[in-house]
């Protein structure tokens, strides 16, 4: 049984090198997939389009290190998210540092910011994390409106591109940011998968399934907690930096509550407890919301009666839908379906304990 | 002086509206342990009920105000008991999946409303009594404040007597204490389940219209907006606790008002940093159980 296990995970890294190597090679291919993508894969809209969903990915990597490995329910991740993203943007247009300097400067911020804040939060567990740590991102959402001069208010930021290389500029190079998202997600892969398997992440996974256990055999167990949380924290403002070069600028939407939320739904989507599920999911759920915008404007939609009309030309409807349907019926998500197909076995069980566990 | 008189009592309306939420949070928390995201659509819901029939019967009538209060009630009770009939109850004892299908909730709900009704606020009518103001001590009070703390002080009330003289009371204070122990003794929690979401529904939905009043719209985001709000006090009064959440909604309420005086509008942050504070000195709110 063990080989079979040891044989399948060398499997799974040979199929996620394959993977790497195609998602490459994209920008130089030119493969049409009609209905998914919007052209051929070597246009830049395209490549934009990959980009935010690999994105998206390694922000719900980020997200499992947290939720599925550590059993923190967070409702407040995408604050991190764009702490990098108008951190950075910010550092940009207010100091004369080049895109480096100003990527570290931004990182000591929120690694600061993630160990006062995430020591604050995990004073309390379960229901009550969910909400303070909800607390902390809409304190977020408020001083960013409140303070237009310096962010922009509902404008958003702009990128003041001044000190930022050549090659990550406009939209021919939009290929360059496609290989650093790309890059991105290899990196905060290997990262939590180090994490996962190194003696904190052991002793993390062990308090999600028994917090009095771990304390009994003389751990403590909040120091795990904390580093899980802020090296969490630090992978999604990466995302969120590498996210403001793409966009060239960010948006409030950043820091709303329901993009929190959606990262969430992105992960349970994909498959809590599964780190390659968090990677579909945040790959099928992009191309899912960016489909959906477009099936929205069509005329298709805009000659239906109105019972029909409204609900489908609203994307976060259909997905909030099939986000409860997930729950209901599927709660092993992308990644537990798959597996249940594969192997014949009810993977459910498995995932509805990795659930119960988070509290 | 009379400045002061005037956010405390905007305070206590604000409070009001918080409680009203909080309330229904913090009983179905109390006794079932779902974190209900929901909940600030019940209200938005609620709202948007109150304001189709006030545009109906014409807004500027008493008897309308009063049928539209009455109307948000029932929506709100409706479809939060229709919530937990067709999604909680399906997860039984599986806090983390009900508390996901509410939030997947939440977000299709809001879509839906913005489908509906646009994403712009909507102006509300009132009586004209509403927009008057009163004098008192030299403050010049919107009567609406009274007309929240009024029914947020009856809701209280209501919520209390229910618990305490009533059969299904008994059981959901049992419930609350331990619900293994009262499932055992062979009485059916489940339905004092729908009855407490009901009942939080029905609260949401009051406060959805009178919020409507107080902030002069309705919009799709109007229950999110209150809903963190509400977080914040069942997390500071204590989760599952009412009086607790009562308490908390006031103070919460009238920091809110006077840092937004006197403090260059920085209520909201202000919250925050209570919340912070709290965390740290008592973790578990000012009435909630030793963890």
């Amino acid at each position: 049984m063990k080989s079979l296990t040891n044989l399948s995970q060398r499997t799974w890294w040979i199929v996620g090198g394959a993977f790497v190597v195609l998602a490459a090679l994209l920008p130089v291919l030119n493969i049409s997939i009609p209905g998914v993508l919007p052209g051929a894969t070597y246009t830049p809209g395209t490549l934009q389009l990959l980009a935010l969903a690999l994105l998206f990915a390694s922000l719900a990597l980020s997200y499992h290190l947290l939720f599925g490995t550590a059993g923190m329910l967070s409702f407040g991740h995408a604050l991190y998210f764009a702490l990098g993203a108008y951190g950075l943007g910010i550092v940009l247009q207010q100091t004369e540092l080049t895109l480096i300097p100003a990527l570290g400067l931004t990182l000591a911020i929120v690694i600061a910011a993630a160990y006062l804040l995430g020591s604050l939060s995990l004073r309390v567990t379960g229901i009550s994390f969910a909400m303070v740590t909800l607390a902390f991102a809409q304190a977020g959402n408020v001083l960013v409106r409140r303070n237009p001069s310096i962010t922009g208010g509902e404008e958003g930021l702009r990128l003041d591109t001044e000190h930022i290389p050549e090659f990550f500029i406009g939209v021919l190079n939009t290929r360059n940011l496609y290989w650093l998202a790309l890059a991105l997600l290899v990196v905060v892969f290997i990262i939590v998968a180090w994490f996962e398997n190194s003696r904190a992440g052991h002793a993390v996974t062990a308090t999600r399934e028994n917090e009095l256990r771990v304390r009994v055999l003389g751990l403590r167990p909040f120091g795990v907690k904390l580093m899980a949380f802020v090296i969490a924290s630090v992978l999604a403002s990466l995302v969120g930096m590498v996210h403001l070069l793409l966009q060239s600028g960010t948006t409030p939407r950043a820091t709303s509550a329901d993009f929190t939320l959606t990262i969430l739904v992105i992960v349970v989507l994909g498959g809590v407890g599964s780190r390659w599920g968090a990677i579909v999911g945040g790959i099928v759920y992009t191309l899912l919301d960016q489909r959906l915008t477009a099936l929205a404007g069509s005329e298709a939609i805009a000659d239906l009666p109105a019972v029909l009309r409204i609900p489908l030309s609203e994307p976060l409807f259909i997905l909030g839908t099939l986000f409860i349907l997930v729950v209901l019926f599927l709660p092993g998500g992308i990644a537990g379906a798959t597996r249940r197909l594969g192997t014949g076995t009810r993977a459910t069980p498995v995932a509805r304990k990795r659930l119960e566990e988070a509290e | 002086m009379s400045t002061i008189i005037l956010l405390l009592i905007t305070g206590l309306g604000l409070g009001a509206l918080y409680f009203l939420v909080a309330s229904g949070l913090s009983l179905i928390y109390g006794l079932m342990g779902v974190l209900n995201f929901a909940h600030g659509s019940f209200l938005t819901l609620g709202a948007f009920a109150g304001w189709e029939l006030a545009r109906r019967m014409g807004g500027e009538s008493w008897g309308t105000l009063i049928a539209s209060l009455l109307l948000g009630m029932v929506v709100g009770a409706v479809v939060a008991a229709a919530t937990e009939f067709l999604l909680i109850r399906r997860l039984y004892n599986r806090h983390i999946e009900q508390v996901l299908v509410t939030v997947g909730l939440a977000l299709a709900t809001v879509a839906l409303f913005e489908g509906i009704w646009g994403t712009d606020a909507i102006y509300v009518t009132a009586p004209p009594w509403l927009s008057e103001t009163t004098e008192i001590f030299g403050a010049l009070v919107p009567n609406d404040r009274f007309l929240l703390i009024g029914a947020a002080v009856l809701v209280l009330l209501g919520i209390v007597a229910f618990l305490r003289y009533t059969r299904f009371g008994l059981v959901i204070r049992a419930g609350v204490e331990n619900r293994s122990m009262v499932t055992a003794l062979g009485i059916d929690v489940r339905k004092a389940f729908t009855v407490v979401f009901a009942i939080g529904g029905a609260a949401a939905g009051l406060g959805g219209v009178l919020a409507s009043h107080y902030f002069g719209y309705v919009s799709p985001q109007l229950g999110g907006s209150l809903l963190i709000f509400a977080f914040i006090v069942t997390v500071i009064g204590g989760l599952g606790s009412l009086a607790g959440a009562a308490i908390a909604s006031v103070v919460v309420a009238i920091l809110q008002q006077f840092a937004n005086y006197y403090l260059g509008g920085t209520g909201d942050l202000m919250v925050v940093l209570l919340l912070a504070v709290v965390l740290l000195v008592r973790p578990t709110g000012i009435l909630g159980k030793k963890a």
